[in-house]
């Protein structure tokens, strides 16, 4: 009985190395940018070594001391946790709407919000700096939350429609025999079953928010500028600090990191039939 | 082997107007987003704008000059190239890579957070790792080719290595979302099914064939459409590694967008321009959309 319950098939006797493998591949640029973080400047132009040879925290003391890099690091922190929530909050009956009604423009409309994702941001730059000046959003937290809400809702709306469609529509007519109102349904049964995509959704929506440059950079100035807006000022006179970039660049890993640490059970559990 | 994927069909969905009231959050919060800004580029497109002040109706004379434009043309083939390549690449590989991943135990963990990490670093450091990582003197990758292959290889000289080195940091960059997504699609797929594929004896190349691929249908149809986007989209992490060079040799799209936009501040081309492309990939988007979700049904 307990092969059977294995989940999700039977393993390949190679599958491990292959993953390993995929996995050691994977982190080599991620390890040469952690090398590069503690290396001297002159050290990471100067000749290949795969090994330091000098081993430096200076670039470390230097983000942590200087308020314009840890302060914009906790900008991001913030509006990335606001818009992973607000996309999430507005995009779940969305979807639950999309994957069990038919109504009116319904195909049309599921369209028109996945094309919000296909804009190019270049020429999208100017209207938004305007718009956000007039309503007074312009240098705020909730500001780019809402921008990024942009292609994030539609992410959000789309995934979760995907895995909501793949679960049988016996059981909410089961649920409603039982007597369930449609929010308790849906809070109580629903919500547990679809914790995979949950998970993945929180996941990319961050991801998503704490990446993008070019709308952050553009609406904000200094109380909300995110962190990927202070890495492209690293270049001075002397050129571009390696170092401190690689510094940053190692750090900008460690928030998503911790996300997805917390939603992996999400993730890897899926949902199990028959809860009912 | 029991056929047991029945599809929920879609028209045993119900008939409910009412649904609108759910999708309501979503369409405002995007039409503030999203609309708005797309009326002032179309008034862009129409328009030659000397200053906020100062502008002329021109017509559709901007998409004319722009669907005509040689280099236009050759930037929509490589980026249309570079696309294609990439979901050959990426989506295969992911879903390889998700049937390969570990499914019980702490290494469930660590696997994860290690696939998810090259996606959390901010573009513009990818971009900036890159060009480093595949220098041939100082970058493990780019040494590790010529000295280890064998292979004179040089991406600020050799258009061909430009190419290469933009691909192959699109691959390591993005595979993990494919990965990420069928992973959590295959978690999703209830267990009976592979109960009963196991009694049946199915072999495990049978039982991808046909439990997990069909039941990750919608989960890829999300991946590829994504990755399709996002990749003839792509702007800051070629723009890094290569500023378009050498040559044209990676000058995409995107590249020649925000040249005309930013760079010449011709904001009725670049107008014009970004409607045009926005339609390529609505598009392009639709037949693929059409095409993955209608197929199987």
């Amino acid at each position: 009985m307990a092969a059977l319950s294995r989940g999700a098939g039977r393993r390949l006797p190679w599958a491990r190395t292959v993953f390993w493998l995929y996995v050691a591949t994977l982190m080599l640029p991620v390890l040469w940018m952690f090398l590069m973080s503690i290396r001297p400047n002159e050290d990471i132009l100067g000749s290949f070594s795969l090994i330091p040879q000098r081993v430096t925290f200076d670039n470390y003391a230097t983000f942590f001391s200087d308020s314009s890099w840890y302060s914009s690091y906790l900008n991001s922190i913030v509006y990335t946790s606001m818009n992973a929530v607000m996309s999430l909050v507005v995009a779940l009956p969305a979807a639950y709407a999309f994957s069990r009604f038919r109504f009116a423009g319904d195909k049309h409309l599921f369209f028109w919000l996945l094309t919000n994702r296909m804009a190019p941001p270049a020429v999208f730059l100017l209207p938004f700096f305007q718009i956000y000046q007039s309503v007074g959003l312009f240098d705020t937290h909730l500001g780019v939350a809402i921008a990024h809400m942009l292609f994030n809702v539609p992410l959000a709306v789309w995934i979760l429609e995907g895995f909501m469609s793949g679960i049988p529509r016996e059981i909410d007519e089961t649920a409603a025999i039982d007597g369930y109102s449609l929010p308790r349904f849906f809070i109580r049964i629903f919500l547990p079953m679809i914790r995979s995509a949950i998970g993945v959704t929180l996941f990319f929506c961050f991801m998503f928010s704490w990446v993008e440059l070019l709308i952050a950079r553009t609406i904000t100035s200094v109380n909300a500028k995110p962190i990927a807006a202070t890495m492209t000022r690293t270049v001075s006179a002397a050129g571009v600090d390696w170092g401190l970039l690689a510094t940053a660049g190692v750090l900008t890993i460690v928030p998503g990191a911790i996300v997805i640490w917390f939603v992996r059970n999400y993730i890897a559990k899926g949902f199990t039939m028959g809860r009912v | 082997m029991t056929e047991v994927q029945e599809e929920p069909r879609a028209d045993l969905k119900r008939k409910s107007n009412r649904a609108w009231l759910l999708v309501l959050p979503v369409v405002v919060s995007v039409a503030f987003t999203a609309v708005i800004p797309l009326m002032t580029v179309v008034n862009f497109s129409v328009q030659d704008v000397f200053s906020p002040s100062d502008r002329i109706f021109v017509g559709l004379e901007w998409f004319r000059s722009i669907s005509r434009d040689p280099e236009v043309r050759s930037a929509f083939v490589r980026t249309l190239l570079f696309s294609a390549q990439v979901l050959l690449l990426e989506i295969p590989l992911g879903v390889a890579i998700a049937v390969c991943m570990p499914r019980r135990g702490v290494w469930v963990s660590v696997a994860l957070v290690l696939v998810a990490l090259p996606l959390l670093i901010p573009w513009n450091v990818v971009g900036t790792i890159w060009q480093i990582f595949a220098r041939g003197d100082i970058g493990l990758g780019g040494w590790a080719i010529n000295n280890v292959l064998g292979v004179n290889f040089n991406y600020t000289l050799d258009s061909t290595d430009a190419w290469v080195t933009v691909l192959l940091m699109d691959v390591w960059h993005w595979t993990p979302l494919v990965v990420l997504l069928a992973y959590a699609g295959l978690r999703s797929i209830p267990e009976p099914y592979f109960r009963a594929a196991q009694i049946d004896g199915a072999s495990a190349w049978a039982t991808f064939r046909h439990i997990q691929l069909p039941r990750l249908r919608g989960v890829l149809t999300i991946a590829i459409l994504l990755r399709f986007m996002d990749s003839f989209m792509i702007y800051t992490e070629p723009f890094v590694v290569t500023g378009g060079g050498p040559g044209n040799a990676t000058s995409f799209l995107s590249i020649l967008l925000s040249k005309i936009a930013v760079g010449q501040f011709d904001l009725g081309p670049a107008g014009a321009f970004s409607l045009l492309y926005f339609l390529i990939v609505q598009i392009l988007c639709y037949v693929f959309f059409t095409v993955l979700t209608r197929s199987g049904r």
